[in-house]
């Protein structure tokens, strides 16, 4: 099987939009709304999920039918727990602040939805690389909705975007406010219901996935 | 005559007019002015010149009192703490809080109106009126400081996502004002509590005083908040000459307003009566507690039930047919609930002052379950009477 066959591109491509973890499965929202207050942490957040996705749908086809089934969510949740720590320890050691600012999150992508669905969905049933470009996209997938959703808080709550400065001062001047509403958990929710909302009614036929 | 006109222009806006793509504008301005001439389509319904039309123009004139009132306080305000409250007429203190509270209105109508004819145009639905009242609480519970556009950005807020998206009048989980008023509450806490919000500080046709910035006035429940004695006399708490949203202030005001809501039957007197049941009972006991480093449990009562937006919330918008709890006894638990939450919102939480709003709309999310406890307890004791 080729590198660049169907089956490969269909892995790559579904998890983007028609078949997206956070859009049509509606998993990970945890994470999805507790780290998008602002555009940095959901970016580092996207890109952590999607190396570790990746990477442990990657090595868990590679051992797929020496695991026994009794016993697959051990060894899965094994090698994610591995792949996280050192993510972790790259981002403490590379990237503290954003690190801080993610806190717990960071260790708590062991219990990511998307992770273990896409292991058992996907990873135990086909080939390492379709598995890799599977774990890539649902990946992907997740990270450009978290990128959406934290760059609408930041800009609104903050009034920037990766830190600097996106509305100018002249608008405080003349009266404009940062909207607190932005910041809370509660807005996130809102923001990825609209985020769906759009979604849907752009692809009509997620339902009959 | 209006038929006439009615008639008139009625073909422009039919399926091959060319102003068909306003119809539903017209079906909107036409039933509002004129009792429908068509009825229900499908089930048996019981038809009475009060539809939800007249329901809301009653509502609309209930208000009006607390509204004149408000204007009036808004120049009080205004002149008192210009130290001119000697030489200012009432006509010009009344003229200046009408000039201060038109654009708000208009504001509040055109941005909540727009969005709710633009979503019937696209679904091809009838307007929905409900949008008349909410239109008018709006900026009566909002305080007189806080800016046009984050009102209008409060109720686009509000009409999408508290009542169209769960399909419009009449089916809203929360009242549509009040999700406007919480979400200025969390969005913009600088323009919306402290001490800079209840006095508006410009002048408007050399009407009002200017005010230099940073005037300050907190209300009485403020106060109490920050743990330093108020002195407004109970007189002036029911009169309603004192700081808060524009509204809510007066309860001689609300009281006439009550009287038309109860008199027309719109409002039930159940839900009415058991919130000031709730919210003396519960003030009581904090009274009784005897909290000694916090204010606002020291609050009497009586004070408490005149105090703030709790009548206005008891008379206004915990009555609202569509949010409130729809069977006869639940309506008892479900006024109780929001007086006693509001009372204990206020003294238990120092960042809360006023607790009305987060009790009503936490006890519309409760609405639909206290129905259903109601409604399965009568169905029990029908089936024990049954067994016996």
């Amino acid at each position: 099987m080729s590198f660049l066959s169907e089956k490969n591109k269909q892995a790559f491509v579904t998890p983007l939009n028609l078949n997206n973890p956070i859009l049509v499965q509606v998993l990970g929202i945890c994470s999805a709304l507790a780290v998008t207050t602002q555009l940095e942490p959901a970016i580092v957040m996207g890109l952590s999920v999607t190396i570790i996705t990746a990477f442990s749908n990657f090595i868990i086809s590679l051992i797929r039918k020496t695991i026994p089934t009794r016993i697959r969510i051990i060894i899965q949740l094994v090698v994610v727990a591995a792949l996280v720590t050192i993510v972790s320890m790259i981002l403490k050691a590379f990237a503290y602040d954003v690190s801080v600012q993610l806190s717990v999150y960071v260790g708590l992508i062991i219990t990511n939805c998307i992770l273990m669905g896409r292991l058992e969905a996907f990873a135990m049933t086909n080939g390492p690389i379709a598995s890799f470009l599977d774990g890539i996209g649902s990946g992907l997938g997740y990270a450009w909705i978290l990128v959406v959703v934290g760059g609408v808080r930041e800009l609104f709550g903050n009034g920037s975007l990766m830190g600097f400065q996106i509305i100018p001062q002249s608008f405080y001047d003349a009266g404009y406010v940062n909207n607190g509403m932005m910041t809370m958990p509660a807005m996130a929710m809102i923001l990825l219901g609209c985020v769906i909302w759009v979604h849907r009614s752009i692809v009509k036929d997620v339902d009959n996935n | 005559m209006l038929q006439d006109f009615f008639n008139k222009v009625r073909p422009h806006f039919e399926e091959s007019g060319k102003l068909h793509a306003f119809h539903s504008v017209f079906e909107g301005v036409e039933t509002f002015v004129l009792v429908p001439n068509t009825t229900s389509k499908i089930g048996v319904s019981i038809h009475d010149a009060i539809d939800s039309k007249r329901i809301m123009s009653f509502v609309v004139i209930a208000l009006l009192p607390a509204l004149l009132f408000g204007m009036y306080n808004i120049g009080y305000q205004n002149a008192l703490i210009a130290g001119k409250l000697a030489e200012t007429s009432i006509w010009s203190m009344v003229l200046y809080g009408f000039a201060i509270m038109l654009p708000k209105i208009i504001v509040s109508y055109a941005v909540g109106l727009g969005i709710e004819f633009a979503v019937a145009q696209w679904k091809k639905e009838e307007i929905n009126e409900g949008y008349l009242v909410t239109g008018l609480l709006i900026p009566l519970i909002l305080p007189v400081g806080t800016p046009l556009w984050m009102m209008a950005v409060a109720i686009a807020f509000s009409v999408i996502f508290a009542k169209e998206i769960f399909g419009g009048t009449g089916m809203n989980i929360f009242n549509p004002a009040l999700i406007a008023r919480a979400f200025l509450f969390f969005a913009y806490p600088s323009k919306m509590t402290g001490d800079q919000v209840w006095i508006s500080t410009e002048t408007f046709c050399r009407l009002g005083y200017a005010l230099p910035d940073g005037s300050t006035m907190a209300t009485p429940l403020g106060e109490a908040a920050a743990n330093s004695a108020s002195n407004t006399s109970f007189y002036d708490m029911v009169i309603g000459l004192i700081p808060g949203s524009t509204g809510e202030t007066s309860v001689i005001a609300i009281a006439i307003g009550a009287i038309i809501l109860l008199w027309t039957q719109i409002a039930s007197w159940k839900t009415m009566l058991s919130v000031f049941a709730g919210g003396a009972i519960v003030a009581f006991l904090f009274n009784v507690a005897g909290m000694e480093n916090n204010a606002v449990a020291n609050i009497p009562w009586y004070e408490h039930l005149v105090l703030g937006g709790f009548c206005f919330g008891a008379v206004f918008m915990a009555t609202d047919p569509v949010t409130s709890a729809r069977t006869e006894t639940g309506k008892y638990y479900y006024g109780f609930l929001i007086g006693a939450l509001a009372i204990t919102i206020r003294v238990l939480n120092p960042g809360y002052p006023e607790g009305m709003m987060l009790a009503i709309l936490f006890m519309n999310m409760f609405a639909p379950l206290i129905d259903h406890i109601v409604v399965q307890r009568n169905i029990t004791k029908r089936a024990n009477r049954l067994k016996k």
